[in-house]
C-alpha cells in the first residue's frame, strides 16, 4: 500500500474543526432575554425625563422625555438582533466584532435606565449630574489604574494599589490639617504613596518575595496602621489632625458653560485636571519615548533588555516609585476633594476596582481610563438610583459596580495579554 | 580588533563551568568553539559578553585588558552576540527591538524610530537581508528573527560577532544562507565566534576550531580534520558516528493515523489532516524544523491535546477520545521532548521516576499501598541495564546530567512490553557517548517488533535512525520518503516542498518506491 501521502492544501479546508467560542453570543443572548422580559414586558407605563442641564446654566438644553415601554421595546429588539448577529458570526467562524458589543452595551444601559428611572417614585433624573458624578468618582480609580500600568508594564504586579490610595488619603489629611494648606496635603499624598511603593519595590525586586503576597500584606498593613492612628491620634484631636482644607474647584471660563461636557471636563479640583494630564503623559511616555520603550521591554523580556545594557531592576524600581506618586495623588482625592476628613478604610476596595480597570483596559493608560469611567458610572448610578427611590432593593444596587467589574473582566475582555514578565523577578545570570 | 581571553575561570558554587580557558580571536577570522552541550561554550561567551562575571582571568582587546560590568560595556567595546534563544522582545517591532538600549531621541525623550529604520535598511541592503523594520517580531520566521539579531549587533558597530548555536532553529536552507552571511561579514573584516556542536557546519565555516570539553580547552583543530577526529576530541574517546543498524524487517502495520487534525485555541490547524502508518519492527522518523506540529502530533497520540479530529488506531483500537492513562496502559511508551518538564519529576528520586507510569499497578502497588522494596529492586535493575550514572537510586532525578536523565526516562518507557514507542528529541542535549547508547536501545526496541516513531529536528539523527522519514511543514505532511533520502531533498521538504517536487530537483535522486511497503 502507498503511505506516501501528499496532503494538498485544498484538502485541508474540509470541515473546519475550528475552535469557536460561544461565550460572547450566549452572554449577549441571556442579557437580551433579560432585557426583553424586564425592560420591555415589565416596563412601567409612564414617561421618563432625562434632564440635560441645570436651569441655572448659561446654555439650557431641553430635557429628553421618553415613554418607558417604547424605549424598553426598541432596546430589547435591538439587543435580540445583536445577539442573533453574534451567533451568526461565531457560527461562521468569525469573532464577534467589538462595535457590536459596544452597541449592545450602550442600548442595554439606555433601556436599563429608562426602566429603572421609570419605576422610581420620581421618574426624573439629571443625566448631566449622573455623568459628571461618574467622572468624579472615577478620578481615584484612574489614578490607581495608572499606578498599576506603571508597575505592571515594567514587570511588577501591583496589588498594593488599595494601600497606596489609602495611605495617600491619610497622608493628605494629616499633612493638610497640620499645615492648613491643601497643596501641602497633595504633596504629602504623593510622598505617602511612594512610601508604600518603596516597600513593594524593595521586597519584590530586591528580596524576590512573591509580589502578590507583598501587595496583599501591604494593603492589610496600611489599613491596620491608618486605622490605629485614626482611632488613637486623629479621633482624639480631629481639629488639629483630621480637618484638612479642601482643594478649590477651578472652573475654566466659557468652556465650563458647554452643556453636559462642560461641568465634566472643565469644572474640577486640581486633582481632576492632573488626572487628564497623567493619562496623556503616561500614554505618550509609554509608547513614544525612550523611557517607555525600556519600561515595556523590561516588562516583556527583561533578559533581552539586559543584554542591550538596560538596567532591569533599576528601571523597575523607578517605575514602582513613580507609580506610588500617581496612586498617592489619587488617594488625596478622598480627603482633599470628596470629603474633608480621613475615615477608617475609606478607600473601601477602590484599589481592587482600579486593578480590575487596569486589566479591563488591557494595561493601556487610555483603556484603563475608560474602564475606570465605566466603574465610576456604575457606582454613581447606584447612588443616584437609591436617591430616586427605585423598586430594586438598595443592597442590590450597591452590588452594581462589582457586578459590572466581574462581567467586564471575565466576560468581555476575553484573552487580554499581560506583559510577559509581569510578576517574574529578574535574577541576573 | 584582536580579542584575547586569558585564563578565564567561571565557577557556579562548586561547579566549574570554565576552567582556565585561553582563546585568541584574530580579526577577520571565523573561529569556532566546538563542544558538547554543557561543555561550557555558552558560559564562556556570556562571560565575554559581560553577562557573567568571571571568577578568574582576563579579557584583552587589542592587547589591553578590559573589565565588563554588563553587556553595555561589551557592546561599547565592539562585541556583539546573537544568543541561542533570541534576545528579542516578541511584541515589539524589529525597529523597536533594535533601538532598545541605543535609542535615538528627539526633544523631550520622544523616540526617533525613523533613524533606526534608516540604519536597518542600510544594513539590510548591504548584506542582502530582507527585514521589514516595522514587522512585529513574533510574526516573523526564525530565520528573519536571527537576521534582526545580527542587525542589532551591526547597528552597534560590532567588530566581533558571537553566534551561539545559530543553526539550531534553522532549516537546512536557512543554514546555508546564514553561512553565506558569515562569509560576507568575514570579508568585511569582522571576526566571528561560531559556537556549535554540529561538526559539519563547523568544518564548513571555520578558519580555526577550538575544542572545549568539560570546561577546558582540549586543543585547536584544523577545519580539514576528519569528522571522526573532531568528534573524538569533543567527547574524549573514540566514537563511532554511524550506527550500522540492520535493515528493518517490517511486519504488519499496527499503528495507523488517519486524517488527524489538531486545532489550536486560536483556530489555527497545528496538525493538518495527517495520515500515516507504522509497521511492527520499523522506525518512522518525523523530520521538520521545530514548531511545525511535531509536539502536537505526539501529544495528540497520547491524548494530551484538545480539539483533535480524525482517527488514531493501535492494533485496531481507536485512541482518539481516550484518556492518557488508558492510552499508556494499552502499551504506548512515550519519551517527551522536554525531559526536565514533562519526562521527569526533578525532585523525585531516580527510583520513583522509573515507575511514574506504573506506580499504581502490580508489582509496585497493592491496593492503596506501594511496595517500596519492589520499586527499589526495579530501580537497581534498570540503573544497571541502562548504565545510568547516579550516586544512588534515591538521588533526586533533577541532579543528574542531561544524558543520564534521558536514560532514566528511556529506562522507564522501555522496561515493559510495548505496542508502540514514541520518542521526541530522544537525544537533545545529551552527550555524544550517551547518544550512541540511546540510539542502540531504540533500534533494539524496533528489532523486538515494536512500531517506533522518532521525532527529531536534527537531520543527522533522523538519517541515522529512520527506516522511513515523514516530513512535517506547518502541520502538514510533505510526504513520506525512504530512510536513505538525501539531505538536500529533506531540506527542501522541510521548507515546504512536496516530496515529488523535492526529489525532482535533487540530482542524487533516490527511488521513492524503494522504502515503501
Amino acid at each position: 500500500m502507498s503511505t506516501a501521502v501528499s496532503t494538498a492544501p485544498e484538502q485541508s479546508t474540509t470541515r473546519a474543526g475550528a475552535v469557536r467560542s460561544w461565550k460572547t453570543p450566549i452572554t449577549l443572548a441571556v442579557l437580551a432575554v433579560f432585557a426583553l422580559l424586564v425592560f420591555a414586558i415589565g416596563a412601567p407605563g409612564n414617561e421618563v425625563t432625562f434632564r440635560l442641564s441645570d436651569p441655572g446654566d448659561a446654555i439650557v438644553l431641553p430635557p429628553i422625555v421618553v415613554f418607558a415601554p417604547v424605549m424598553g421595546w426598541i432596546g430589547a429588539v435591538i439587543m435580540v438582533a445583536a445577539a442573533a448577529l453574534a451567533f451568526v458570526q461565531v457560527r461562521a467562524g468569525r469573532p464577534v466584532p467589538g462595535w457590536l458589543i459596544a452597541v449592545f452595551a450602550v442600548v442595554f444601559v439606555a433601556a436599563f435606565l429608562s426602566w429603572i428611572v421609570g419605576s422610581a417614585r420620581t421618574p426624573n433624573v439629571a443625566l448631566y449630574g449622573l455623568l459628571a458624578g461618574s467622572v468624579t468618582l472615577a478620578v481615584p480609580l484612574i489614578f490607581g489604574s495608572l499606578s498599576g500600568v506603571l508597575c505592571e508594564r515594567s514587570g511588577v504586579i501591583n496589588i498594593a494599589i488599595e494601600g497606596q490610595l489609602l495611605f495617600g488619603a491619610f497622608s493628605a489629611a494629616v499633612a493638610g490639617s497640620l499645615s492648613g494648606s491643601a497643596f501641602v496635603g497633595l504633596m504629602a499624598a504623593a510622598v505617602g504613596g511612594v512610601l508604600v511603593s518603596l516597600v513593594l519595590a524593595v521586597f519584590s525586586i530586591k528580596y524576590l518575595v512573591n509580589q502578590v503576597i507583598v501587595g496583599v500584606v501591604l494593603n492589610v498593613l496600611v489599613s491596620g496602621l491608618t486605622g490605629f492612628l485614626f482611632s488613637t491620634v486623629l479621633s482624639a484631636d480631629a481639629e488639629t489632625w483630621n480637618s484638612p482644607p479642601r482643594l478649590p474647584v477651578i472652573s475654566i471660563p466659557f468652556l465650563s458653560d458647554i452643556p453636559i461636557i462642560g461641568p465634566i471636563l472643565f469644572e474640577q479640583a486640581i486633582v481632576g485636571y492632573l488626572m487628564y494630564v497623567a493619562v496623556a503623559v503616561i500614554y505618550i511616555g509609554l509608547f513614544h519615548t525612550k523611557w517607555g520603550l525600556r519600561t515595556r521591554a523590561v516588562g516583556e523580556h527583561p533578559k533581552a533588555a539586559d543584554t542591550l545594557g538596560v538596567k532591569v531592576n533599576r528601571m523597575r524600581f523607578m517605575n514602582v516609585s513613580l507609580a506610588g506618586v500617581v496612586a498617592g495623588l489619587g488617594g488625596a482625592f478622598f480627603t482633599l476633594v470628596s470629603v474633608s476628613s480621613f475615615g477608617r478604610d475609606m478607600t473601601a476596595g477602590q484599589g481592587y476596582i482600579a486593578l480590575a480597570a487596569l486589566i479591563f483596559g488591557r494595561w493601556n493608560p487610555i483603556g484603563a481610563f475608560f474602564a475606570a469611567l465605566l466603574f465610576g458610572f456604575a457606582t454613581n448610578l447606584q447612588y443616584v438610583l437609591s436617591f430616586l427611590g427605585t423598586p430594586v432593593p438598595n443592597q442590590f444596587l450597591a452590588m452594581l459596580p462589582y457586578i459590572v467589574t466581574i462581567f467586564a473582566v471575565a466576560g468581555l475582555v476575553g484573552r487580554s495579554r499581560a506583559p510577559a514578565a509581569n510578576g517574574v523577578p529578574y535574577i541576573k545570570g | 580588533m584582536k580579542l584575547e581571553l586569558k585564563g578565564i575561570t567561571k565557577k557556579f558554587g562548586s561547579f566549574v563551568a570554565n576552567d582556565h580557558i585561553d582563546l585568541v580571536v584574530e580579526p577577520g577570522q571565523v573561529h569556532s568553539l566546538l563542544g558538547e552541550n554543557g561543555a561550557g561554550k555558552s558560559t564562556l561567551m556570556n562571560v565575554l559578553y559581560g553577562l557573567y562575571e568571571p571568577t578568574e582571568g582576563q579579557i584583552l582587546i587589542d592587547g589591553k585588558p578590559v573589565d565588563f560590568n554588563g553587556p553595555g560595556d561589551a557592546m561599547a567595546a565592539g562585541i556583539g552576540m546573537v544568543h541561542q534563544h533570541f534576545m528579542l522582545v516578541p511584541v515589539f517591532t524589529v525597529a523597536e527591538n533594535i533601538a532598545l538600549g541605543n535609542e535615538a531621541t528627539k526633544a523631550g525623550g520622544i523616540l526617533n524610530l525613523d533613524e533606526t529604520r534608516t540604519k536597518i535598511r542600510q544594513i539590510s541592503e548591504q548584506y542582502g537581508f530582507q527585514v521589514d523594520p516595522d514587522a512585529v517580531v513574533e510574526d516573523l520566521p526564525v530565520g528573519v528573527q536571527q537576521r534582526a539579531e545580527i542587525i542589532k549587533a551591526l547597528v552597534r558597530d560590532a567588530e566581533v560577532l558571537i553566534l551561539d548555536e545559530p543553526t539550531a532553529v534553522l532549516t537546512p536552507k536557512e543554514t546555508d544562507e546564514l553561512l553565506a552571511i558569515i562569509a560576507q561579514l568575514k570579508s568585511d573584516g569582522k571576526s566571528i565566534v561560531f559556537i556549535s556542536h554540529k561538526l559539519r557546519e563547523v568544518k564548513a565555516v571555520s578558519d580555526l576550531i577550538t575544542v572545549i570539553r568539560r570546561g577546558k580547552v582540549v586543543g585547536d583543530a584544523d577545519p580539514n580534520a576528519s569528522t571522526t577526529d573532531l568528534a573524538s576530541m569533543m567527547v574524549g574517546r573514540s566514537v563511532s558516528l554511524s550506527l550500522n543498524k540492520a535493515p528493518a524487517q517490517p511486519g504488519e502495520a499496527t499503528f495507523v493515523i488517519d486524517g488527524l487534525t489538531v486545532t489550536a485555541p486560536t483556530g489555527q490547524r497545528v496538525v493538518d489532516n495527517i495520515s500515516l502508518q507504522i509497521a511492527q519492527g520499523e522506525i518512522l522518523a518525523i523530520a521538520g524544523v521545530q514548531g511545525n506540529g511535531q509536539t502536537e502530533l505526539t501529544e495528540a497520540i497520547l491524548g494530551l491535546q484538545e480539539h483533535v479530529s480524525g482517527s488514531i488506531r493501535l492494533e485496531g483500537k481507536e485512541l482518539v477520545g481516550r484518556g492518557t492513562k488508558e492510552i499508556i496502559n494499552s502499551g504506548v511508551g512515550f519519551v517527551p521532548e522536554d525531559r526536565s518538564v514533562e519526562g521527569l519529576v526533578g525532585a523525585f528520586s531516580v527510583a520513583e521516576n522509573m515507575i511514574l507510569n506504573r506506580y499504581d499497578q502490580a508489582p509496585f502497588a497493592k491496593g492503596l499501598a506501594m511496595k517500596p522494596a519492589r520499586v527499589a529492586e526495579n530501580a537497581a535493575e534498570r540503573i544497571a541495564e541502562f548504565d545510568v550514572r547516579t550516586q544512588s537510586a534515591t538521588a533526586a532525578a533533577g541532579t543528574l546530567s542531561g544524558g543520564n536523565q534521558q536514560k532514566v526516562v528511556m529506562a522507564r518507557e522501555l522496561s515493559r512490553p510495548l505496542k508502540l514507542f514514541i520518542a521526541s528529541q530522544p537525544t537533545r542535549g545529551v552527550d555524544v557517548g550517551s547518544i550512541e547508547f540511546l540510539h542502540k536501545r531504540i533500534v533494539s526496541e524496533r528489532d523486538r517488533g515494536t512500531p517506533v516513531m522518532i521525532v527529531s529536528t536534527e537531520l543527522d539523527e533522523v538519517l541515522e535512525l529512520a527506516d522511513r522519514i515523514a516530513v512535517l511543514y506547518q502541520g502538514r505532511l510533505m510526504g513520506i520518503v525512504p530512510g536513505n533520502t538525501s539531505r538536500d531533498t529533506l531540506g527542501l521538504m522541510m521548507a515546504g516542498m512536496g516530496a515529488e517536487d523535492a526529489q525532482g530537483t535533487d540530482p542524487a535522486r533516490t527511488d521513492p518506491e524503494s522504502g515503501d511497503k
